[in-house]
């Protein structure tokens, strides 16, 4: 199912991710998000980029524990926990967040 | 927890066994694994077609079962449809679905049987329920053989022991080797590898989340434990699901079983080469996928050099060690031999606390109520420690050793008779989430009641898919995520580590800042 991003047709998987990473723009998290109804705070954007920044360098999506110490160091220590991340993404940070940051699905049991 | 687009189950306050309504679950059906995920397991591709040849391959590989598992062939004819079972499955007490009563989800892999495999099936076919495969079958096998997660309630139940989970994975088996692989496990199977794990983290990634853990271990505890990776000469090799690393509450659980070696004095470590414990090729029902998995930790132990393996809180996984892991990679000749191999580690630690090793202050989890959901393939499928039931005695051993207040679910519902969390079996996958919350229904149904008599607080337990399951579904029953706990995370709250310093003021008064 292509997504439409700035007038071009991007490719996503059939559970909604992109299948070309690298077709990732920021618009690309926008559009998703008004399929699922969202709008990206500036909130969701600081975990986004540092999801990506995560991914650039190790390749994975970041454990559930370094992403919320991460945005406890950012945002404040009262949102550094998981509870916090599943108001802003509610189908779960390791996935919602992933797909509008362009990152693979966390597969296994997560 | 997000919108859905099917009806969530209400909870009754008694048990009730639905109203069937026919075929209300034919829709589901997970996404077909895509030909580049087929052949990094050895199968063929297809994309969801149905490609040449199909049927008589299919059929060629009932046979190639029927002859290698004789159990396989005495399930198929030992039925004698009394109906012991049909209310026992999970998923057709959350449906109402009647292809989802274990009977008749056998039957659809039994009357393709009959129809080629037995003398009355070949010529009197309409007598005996006998059917042609034809495409249509192979959807509806597609559909109903992943709406079971090979739990074996049923077979606890059945006359015959006729066991649901073998002909759902010989179904599964059949089904990959014409083109038909479920995404969610034949994806998983082929992290694994090429990665390590099922989740696809990289040894890099998987070093710097462990740093990140011993300094929340120094933080919490004063004290240097060490979550150790590829050390060589170590003494005990940890296999762990790889959600241990990556999830809540899974993670706790690992921190738990870091301070429980520190205490013990062991030298441990995990490897980045069986960085996961998981074998969904036990899932798929392929013998050749799960052994390809398992020689991993093999290799891994000789490379190391370790002389014990244990395993950490994974509910299949542990059926696969206990049950498989010496004709799948052994001989373990090389293993000290004066230690169960594999050993789960619930053993590990129930054996230190019988020795009286570890220090707890129970009164750290004052606040919860605990009770304890005993997973499918731990509970039916394996054994732990040296006395029959086990693996039922032990994990609540160690709660009790642990905390003050804790209350089990209805008797019919726990131990061999569990109910699975709904997750189970390679279903744990967002594609079959209407399926994966109303098989919850009979677990959140005896878990409510706990609540509501006992004001139970937490549900534990010793399985990664069960934890995640729980974290994702019990918010669609009115219960919090954060409901589910880690056991070793219940005794990582009270145990007292040798020279560290408690000061319950100090705590108290950050507390109330």
């Amino acid at each position: 199912m292509p997504i439409e991003v700035n007038g071009k047709s991007i490719e996503t998987d059939e559970e909604g991710y992109l299948a070309d990473l690298n077709q990732w723009e920021p618009e690309v998290a926008t559009v998703m998000a008004a399929i699922d109804d969202a709008e990206l705070t500036e909130t969701h954007w600081e975990v986004i980029n540092f999801l990506r920044e995560y991914y650039e360098e190790y390749q994975i999506a970041p454990a559930v524990r370094v992403l919320t110490k991460a945005i406890g160091k950012k945002l404040g220590k009262d949102k550094g926990n998981s509870k916090y991340l599943y108001e802003l993404f509610p189908y779960g940070p390791a996935k919602q967040a992933c797909k509008y940051a362009g990152l693979p699905k966390p597969t296994g049991c997560v | 927890m997000a919108k859905v687009d099917f009806e969530i189950p209400k909870l009754k306050k008694y048990p009730e066994i639905p109203v069937v309504v026919e075929g209300t679950m034919a829709h589901s059906s997970p996404y077909v694994a895509a030909e580049k995920f087929q052949v990094q397991l050895d199968f063929p591709g297809g994309n969801g077609e149905f490609q040449e040849g199909w049927k008589e391959k299919a059929i060629e590989k009932m046979g190639e079962l029927l002859g290698k598992y004789r159990s396989l062939q005495v399930f198929l004819d030992s039925c004698v449809k009394c109906g012991a079972c049909t209310d026992k499955c999970h998923y057709f007490l959350g449906t109402g679905d009647p292809k989802n009563m274990p009977v008749a989800r056998q039957d659809l892999f039994r009357a393709v049987y009959r129809r080629y495999f037995t003398f009355a099936g070949k010529y009197f076919p309409k007598l005996v329920g006998a059917v042609d495969l034809t495409e249509d079958v192979i959807k509806e096998w597609y559909s109903y053989f992943h709406q079971c997660s090979q739990c074996r309630r049923c077979s606890v139940y059945c006359p015959y022991g006729i066991d649901t989970a073998e002909i759902s994975m010989a179904a599964r088996e059949v089904l990959d080797h014409i083109g038909f692989g479920q995404k969610y496990c034949n994806e998983i199977i082929g992290k694994v590898y090429k990665i390590g794990n099922n989740l696809g983290l990289p040894e890099r990634a998987l070093a710097d989340t462990l740093e990140g853990l011993e300094e929340d271990l120094e933080d919490e505890t004063g004290i240097a434990v060490k979550v150790p990776l590829d050390v060589k000469g170590a003494d005990i090799l940890l296999v762990t699901p790889s959600a241990d690393f990556f999830a809540e509450p899974h993670v706790d659980g690992l921190m738990g079983y870091a301070k429980v070696f520190h205490e013990a004095g062991v030298s441990w470590t995990v490897s980045s080469h069986a960085s996961e414990a998981a074998n969904f090729g036990m899932f798929i029902g392929s013998y050749e996928n799960m052994q390809r998995v398992a020689i991993r930790i093999r290799e891994a132990a000789l490379d190391l050099g370790v002389k014990r393996i244990i395993f950490g809180e994974c509910g299949h996984a542990w059926r696969v060690a206990y049950s498989f892991l010496n004709t799948l990679a052994g001989p373990w000749d090389f293993l000290d031999q004066n230690y169960p191999i594999p050993q789960h580690i619930c053993e590990f630690t129930h054996n230190l606390i019988q020795d009286d090793k570890l220090t707890f202050d129970k009164s750290r989890n004052d606040d919860l109520v605990i009770t304890f959901h005993d997973s499918c393939n731990v509970a039916r499928a394996s054994r732990m420690g040296d006395m029959p039931g086990g693996q039922f005695t032990i994990p609540r051993d160690i709660l009790k050793a642990v905390c003050n207040n804790f209350h089990d679910m209805a008797p019919e519902t726990i131990h061999e008779h569990t109910f699975c969390c709904g997750g189970g079996g390679g279903l744990l996958t967002d594609d079959l989430m209407e399926i994966r919350v109303k098989g919850m229904v009979p677990r959140a149904q005896a878990l409510q009641d706990v609540v509501d008599e006992y004001g139970v607080t937490n549900l534990v337990a010793i399985c990664a898919i069960c934890k995640s399951q729980f974290a994702k579904v019990l918010p669609y029953y009115g219960m919090e995520m954060d409901m589910i706990m880690s056991l070793h995370q219940v005794l990582s709250n009270a145990i007292i580590l040798t020279g560290q310093i408690v000061d319950d003021d100090d705590e108290a008064a950050e507390d109330a800042a």
